[in-house]
């Protein structure tokens, strides 16, 4: 068996038991390639459906872009979308755009918190979220199922151990648990399989008419482009192989202090 | 443009005693093949330089905040790096003795192994205890590192000395190192270059060790494993959705499905935005159809009927335990095996064997247990029959984890055992009894049958499902390998009680003589159902005198009136409230509940295999002597 194809096989195995595990399942959505392939995986793992919900969380500073090519899959897959926002923040305006919160205090109120609100809404238990190990250094500590407890706080000292492809699916109530199905995947094989597969992705991550393209996407105050010449997904495999800069480097709220991030992810952040 | 093939990786766990250079070394290995991101270094030694404190190599691995703080590491941290053969996944385990389910969680997922060892300190409990526990986890490539030559004058002798004491250990264990090398990881001596400082070292270096592992095949020539994980409707197909662990799945391949021993044959392998294919091989995550139709759920394996597992409850176990509580006897677990979720617990301990030592532990008193770190070899008894195989033949049915309370809490490979094949040679296991004056008592009875003799009584409102009950718990019984029978209400009224009518007294009369009936298919060995109404508690209660203490299973088939009255299977409640029968119980006689039965099924609840499954784990439950079950 191919490589891609191994990746493809545990990834599939690891959502049909996060379904067969979770009576409230959802998947986070965050348009990007990542959850995209996720999203793929999901039809793959279960026969062209997608048996629960997806989740996006719309800090409305979305590059525009990325919510037309969201609504445009989900009449084409037919999927069921459900939209979480902070509205109570939004209305406030304490936000980083608005020069009155910083980058890190905005995605804690504007994904973090958004997030909290809607998995509590519906009474997710358990959620599909499309990181990865290689992304950066916290998310390389991270469990196939990941618990989180009723704050959304992550115990990173003391993780249950996974062994075997047998997973942590007895917990508590009011805990959840994140599951990671590309958690063994690096950037370049996400390109490798949306080249394979022919996934469509968002024209974001292909180089414009000024030689720049995102890599990694988010909100548009604090990602930006690359410069890159690759306009197919042929040339960002190319030069994938050859860059030695990290994929998050575009994303400015990584590196307002030293352990930014890792604080964020903590509290819950995906 | 020329694009090569999608990047293969190994995983390589990095393992040993704390403090013995881990994170130094895969730090290093990181900047020598030239894998670092571009600023890490620099951002790192800047960090540090800000802090006032010298720059450590660790720190690249050791990401977090609490690690920087205590300069150990807690998790395992992945991470990326290739030479020019392939690209790799460092896992690197921490090799504090607390964190041992975290090395455990990096090891079970690699493929080869670097175990370090500190040339001053030599070997130490946990590079004992990781070397045993990496055997444990089934992995076979291993090279052992000696670092920090540089504190020893890169003396030969040194290595040589350290090399003797711990390939005599890993052997007594039954493990062959590939190789030992010596190296000085904040030097990056023979690291990625040979070193220097070590003219007596012709290689290879760490680097050219791993090129020379190799990965993992899967094991397509095995015994085929398809252990069901979900059976999913979304159309008009009903697919049996898992993983082919061993072996290769056909279309037309007649499976057996253990537990359960049921049988039908592939009719389509199922797959989305696949090329179609009529096989399956190890490793692919695929669905199933089936040609009939039978009753399979999640945990089944699925099997060739020339080729299957063990279906048994009791096995020999190789395990390790990470719980924080110990593992003790006479607590119910849960263990976890393939797909399969069910009840255990301790049937015996052999040993308890310390990983670093490889001394037994000797515990006195009653209550034997395994404690935290400890490595034991046992039985464990399940409360229904588990499908599994010897890890030495088929790995991924062959080892199993422990779940206590919400926690994962150790894992373990069954192991050689006198185990019973699946079909004619049960019988065999029956060699241990003994004739007593020409008598057989109802102890060898129980051997012979893999069980006791009971009486299943099953009691309730017309209409609450006691049939269904009994002739489908008759069915899975059956299917179990265990005697049972099902009393008919109508075959008794036909035969045993045809000179009876409805009074009371008949009533009462009809319900003993059932009794007794009961009674002697007890005692002769087999699981007696029976399905009567019996409205009368001093009826009951008379039946359950005359039975064997512990042996009556009074089952409480409760669904509340008006359920009963609209299922009305056979139109009496319209007769009866048409006052047609007389004397109908719940509507003109009275219905005495039981209070204590030992069984209670809310029918209006509970669907038909639920119901029977609560049935069948109170009888394996209370029966200890059951030791094959068929």
């Amino acid at each position: 068996m191919d490589y891609l194809s191994k990746l493809e096989n545990q990834s599939i195995y690891i959502m049909r038991e996060a379904f067969n595990k979770f009576e409230n399942l959802a998947m986070l959505w965050s348009i990007g390639k990542d959850s995209t392939v996720l999203l793929w995986l999901a039809r793959k793992a279960f026969f062209g459906h997608v048996p629960f919900p997806l989740v996006h969380v719309d800090t409305t500073y979305k590059i525009p872009s990325m919510i037309e090519y969201r609504d445009q899959l989900v009449r084409e897959w037919k999927l069921d979308l459900v939209v979480g926002k902070n509205e109570e923040v939004l209305k406030s305006g304490v936000t980083f755009p608005n020069g009155k919160a910083t980058r890190v205090e905005c995605c804690g109120t504007l994904k973090k918190d958004a997030l909290k609100q809607v998995l509590e809404k519906h009474n997710f238990t358990g959620v599909i979220v499309g990181v990865r190990r290689d992304e950066e250094p916290t998310r390389a500590k991270e469990r196939y199922f990941s618990p989180r407890d009723k704050n959304m706080e992550w115990n990173v000292e003391d993780q249950p151990p996974e062994l075997w492809d047998q997973f942590k699916t007895d917990f508590q109530k009011g805990t959840h648990i994140r599951i990671h199905p590309l958690l063994h995947w690096t950037e370049l094989n996400i390109w490798e399989y949306i080249e394979r597969e022919s996934i469509p992705v968002i024209p974001l991550y292909f180089a414009n008419g000024k030689g720049e393209r995102y890599r990694s996407i988010g909100c548009w105050p604090c990602t930006s482009p690359i410069k890159s010449k690759a306009r197919s997904v042929q040339e960002i495999i190319e030069e994938l192989r050859h860059t030695n800069v990290p994929e998050r480097a575009g994303r400015a709220q990584d590196k307002e202090s030293e352990d930014a991030f890792e604080k964020l992810r903590r509290d819950g952040y995906m | 443009m020329h694009i090569s093939g999608p990047t293969e990786q190994l995983k390589i766990v990095i393992v040993g005693h704390v403090d013995h250079g881990k994170s130094t070394f895969v730090g290093r290995l990181f900047h020598d093949t030239g894998t670092l991101p571009e600023g890490k270094l620099e951002q790192l030694q800047k960090i540090a330089e800000r802090r006032g404190v010298p720059f450590e190599w660790a720190n690249l691995m050791d990401a977090l905040q609490s690690e920087r703080d205590q300069n150990i590491t807690i998790d395992t941290a992945q991470i990326w790096f290739h030479t020019k053969k392939r690209q790799y996944v460092i896992i690197d385990a921490p090799g504090h003795k607390e964190f041992l389910k975290n090395m455990v969680t990096g090891a079970a997922n690699a493929e080869a192994a670097l175990l370090l060892i500190d040339a001053a300190e030599g070997v130490q409990e946990q590079s004992r205890r990781h070397g045993f526990l990496l055997n444990l986890l089934g992995i076979r490539q291993i090279a052992v590192l000696v670092n920090k030559m540089d504190l020893q004058d890169y003396s030969q002798e040194r290595f040589q000395q350290i090399e003797k004491e711990f390939r005599g250990f890993l052997q007594t264990i039954g493990i062959e190192p590939k190789l030992f090398i010596p190296i000085a990881a904040k030097h990056g001596d023979n690291i990625a270059t040979l070193s220097t400082n070590m003219p007596w070292w012709n290689g290879p270096t760490v680097v050219e060790a791993l090129d020379e592992f190799k990965i993992a095949e899967l094991p397509n020539n095995q015994p085929l494993r398809f252990p069901v994980q979900d059976v999913y409707r979304f159309d008009e197909r009903r697919i049996l959705a898992g993983r082919v662990e061993s072996g290769t799945l056909r279309v037309g391949d007649r499976l057996q499905f253990n537990p359960g021993n049921k049988v039908s044959t592939v009719k389509s392998i199922e797959r989305w935005q696949s090329t179609s294919r009529d096989q399956a091989s190890a490793g692919e995550s695929v669905g199933i159809t089936l040609t009939e139709q039978i009753f399979v759920e999640r945990g089944a394996i699925g099997a060739l009927e020339s080729d299957p597992p063990y279906a048994l409850t009791k096995f020999r176990a190789r395990l390790f335990w990470l719980g924080r509580s110990p593992f003790k006897k006479g607590k119910p677990y849960k263990i976890k095996l393939a797909t399969q979720e069910v009840e255990c617990e301790i049937d015996g301990i052999e040993k308890v064997i310390d990983a670093s030592t490889l001394e037994n532990i000797l515990r006195s008193g009653n209550d034997p247990y395994v404690g935290r770190h400890e490595v034991a070899e046992l039985y464990i008894r399940t409360k229904r029959p588990i499908a599994f195989d010897l890890h030495s033949e088929i790995v991924s049915t062959g080892r199993f984890v422990i779940v206590d309370g919400y926690e994962v809490s150790g894992g373990g490979v069954i192991i050689e055992d006198n185990y019973p094949k699946r079909t004619s040679d049960t019988l065999h296991k029956s060699e241990n009894i003994y004739w007593s004056h020409g008598k057989v008592t109802s102890e060898q009875r129980a051997r012979r049958n893999g069980h006791a003799g009971y009486v299943v009584w099953l009691t309730g409102l017309s209409g609450a499902g006691k049939s269904t009950i009994a002739t489908e718990l008759e069915r899975e019984l059956f299917n179990l390998g265990k005697h049972a029978y099902v009393l008919d209400g109508d075959n008794i009224r036909h035969g045993l009680c045809s000179d009876l009518a409805f009074s009371p007294d008949d009533r009462k009369e009809n319900i003993r003589r059932v009794g007794e009936v009961a009674k002697l298919f007890a005692d002769a060995g087999m699981i007696c159902i029976t399905a009567f109404i019996s409205p009368y508690r001093s009826d009951r209660e008379l039946v359950r005198n005359i039975v064997k203490q512990g042996r009556f299973v009074e089952v409480f088939v409760n669904a509340p009136l008006d359920i009963c009255e609209q299922r009305d299977p056979k139109g009496l409640y319209v007769k009866a409230r048409a006052n047609e029968i007389k004397e109908f119980t719940g509507i003109s006689a009275p219905y005495e509940a039981p209070q204590h039965p030992e069984i209670e099924l809310h029918t209006d609840k509970l669907t038909v295999a639920e119901a029977v499954t609560k049935i069948i784990d109170y009888l394996h439950f209370r029966d200890d002597t059951a030791e094959v079950s068929i």
